[in-house]
């Protein structure tokens, strides 16, 4: 128990150079060894359509390659519900926009294969299905929108393209935990994959495998635009404060400049006092960057990107402020930690590591708040929309699916309209804590 | 078995959350009531003392994710 945290908190520090994404097919489909993972139900996109059009397209291989449909009427369970919850809040190698899934470079490294650098159109996915590739290359496969890379020997490797039939996962166990395995089928042979790297030691489901993924996946793709959106507005707007010298701000920049004297008033002038135009900087740009994701993410239909939803996204942001917070505290704040003042030897004893611990504390909830909240809310409204698939029994009890559709999508809704609450919410309290944290570090000491 | 004792323990979490959190409402709200210029602090504590709550209950649920080994 106390390994894993360690091992686990380890972990967490090590994957911030990585797309630390969880892979939760691999630890909720358990049973998923008789049907082919992708037939699973519904198995909606970002668009929340019922895709069933992409399942017909799996040829049924002769070879040890059975492909089970799910017949007409097959339950949806909640353990599908789950599976396509987890599916929709995790990263992708590919950005879907309504029903379309639009390729992004992929950027892998294997020990034994080294650098590879391609489109993940290369794995001739179809447009508009679910993100399963029909072509192996250079030994990786795409499977649902994830990269994963054979690892059987006896792959041919001499051709860059293989067209595969299919993907299949087996539940099998691995370390003495039940795993879903994914195995590329070309229609002669079976071949095992293993998911990409995930430094996590095993606990969400990841760790260590036979390869790297450092692509621009769909979260790095969301940041980015997000990042050069936030670079133009706030250009915009600064130009407007230099051309409308003098006069009332106007427009964008009067949107701009509401929020901004609020996070000024509101968050760095209590908290940080006269020392406030030092730190408001880096509190700003965590407020917009934050509040920007939340927002690119709240929009329907567009990738569903839940960049703040990842855990590996919050907890860079979550190191950033720790770092500033202990880099910047001063020795009144350093000997509050380690020997509180006026207080008894034998307190201290309790005293200084929970102050100690309480320094990496901090961040880990700043990182886990985020990270929940985000989840949470992408989730719920991929279980109201899921909910209309499991009511009509997989499509034959029509008044069941058209009465929960109605339910659910005026729930789903309202759910957004809380969600874009949310989004500044969080924004809002990522920012104020760390302002209070940084407060704590650089205040003067009082003399009594 | 292991993951339903995380799960009661996970309910736990929340129920002590959802109280603190309750608690907070509660009194900013009378708080507003009786002081309505004051809306701002107590609107920006108020969250703040939240969001120092959820912190608590949020680490209780990864403990809770940890121990039923998911």
């Amino acid at each position: 128990m106390k390994k894993h945290i360690l091992l686990s908190l380890f972990a967490l520090l090590l994957s911030f150079s990585m797309n630390a994404q969880s892979h939760p097919k691999d630890k909720h489909d358990h049973d998923h060894s008789e049907h082919a993972d992708h037939d699973h139900g519904d198995h909606s996109h970002d668009n929340h359509k019922h895709d069933g059009k992409a399942h017909d397209d799996h040829a049924h291989g002769d070879h040890g390659c059975h492909f089970h449909h799910h017949p007409e009427g097959q339950e949806y369970t909640p353990k599908d519900v789950a599976n396509t919850a987890f599916h929709h809040i995790s990263d992708a190698n590919v950005y879907s926009i309504g029903p379309w899934q639009i390729p992004l470079p992929c950027i892998l490294y294997a020990p034994e294969t080294g650098w590879d650098v391609f489109l993940s159109s290369k794995f001739k996915f179809k447009s508009t299905g679910h993100g399963d590739g029909y072509s192996a290359y250079k030994g990786y496969i795409l499977d649902a929108g994830t990269v994963k890379r054979i690892t059987d020997p006896s792959f041919p490797r001499d051709v860059d393209e293989v067209p595969l039939q299919g993907i299949i996962h087996k539940t099998e166990m691995v370390d003495g935990k039940e795993k879903t395995v994914a195995y590329a089928c070309t229609g002669e042979a079976m071949y095992r994959t293993d998911p990409k790297s995930i430094a996590d030691a095993g606990i969400f489901g990841g760790g260590i495998s036979s390869f790297y993924d450092f692509s621009i996946t769909k979260n790095v793709t969301s940041m980015i635009i997000v990042f050069f959106g936030m670079l133009w507005l706030f250009l915009r707007v600064a130009k407007s404060y230099v051309t409308r010298n003098g006069m009332a701000p106007k427009g964008l920049q009067s949107f701009i400049e509401s929020i901004f004297v609020f996070i000024q008033d509101e968050v760095a002038k209590p908290f940080l006092g006269h020392k406030y135009l030092k730190y408001q900087p880096f509190l700003m740009a965590i407020f917009f960057f934050v509040l920007g994701l939340n927002l690119w993410g709240q929009i329907p239909f567009f990738g569903g990107a839940n960049v703040t939803g990842n855990i590996g996204v919050t907890m860079v942001l979550a190191i950033f402020a720790f770092l500033v917070v202990n880099l910047s505290g001063n020795k009144h704040y350093w000997e509050h930690i380690i020997a509180m003042p006026g207080v008894p030897k034998w307190v201290l004893t309790i005293l200084t590591p929970v102050e100690f611990l309480g320094i990496f504390i901090k961040p880990l909830t700043l990182m886990l708040r985020l990270f929940a909240n985000i989840t949470a809310g992408h989730m719920v409204i991929i279980v109201f929309v899921s909910l209309i698939f499991m009511f009509s029994k997989g499509g034959t009890s029509m008044a069941g699916g058209l009465g929960t559709a109605v339910g659910s999508t005026l729930l789903t809704i309202f759910m957004m309209a809380i969600e874009l609450l949310v989004a500044f919410i969080q924004a809002f309290v990522f920012t104020i804590l760390t302002a209070s944290y940084l407060g704590a570090a650089v205040e003067e000491p009082h003399h009594h | 078995m292991v993951g339903s004792i995380a799960a009661i323990g996970m309910g736990l979490a929340v129920i002590g959350a959802g109280m603190g959190i309750g608690k907070i409402g509660d009194s900013a709200m009378q708080a507003i009531a009786r002081q309505p210029e004051a809306v701002g602090d107590i609107r920006s504590n108020m969250i703040l003392m939240a969001a120092l709550i959820e912190g608590a209950a949020l680490i209780a649920i990864v403990m809770a994710f940890l121990v039923a080994g998911v």
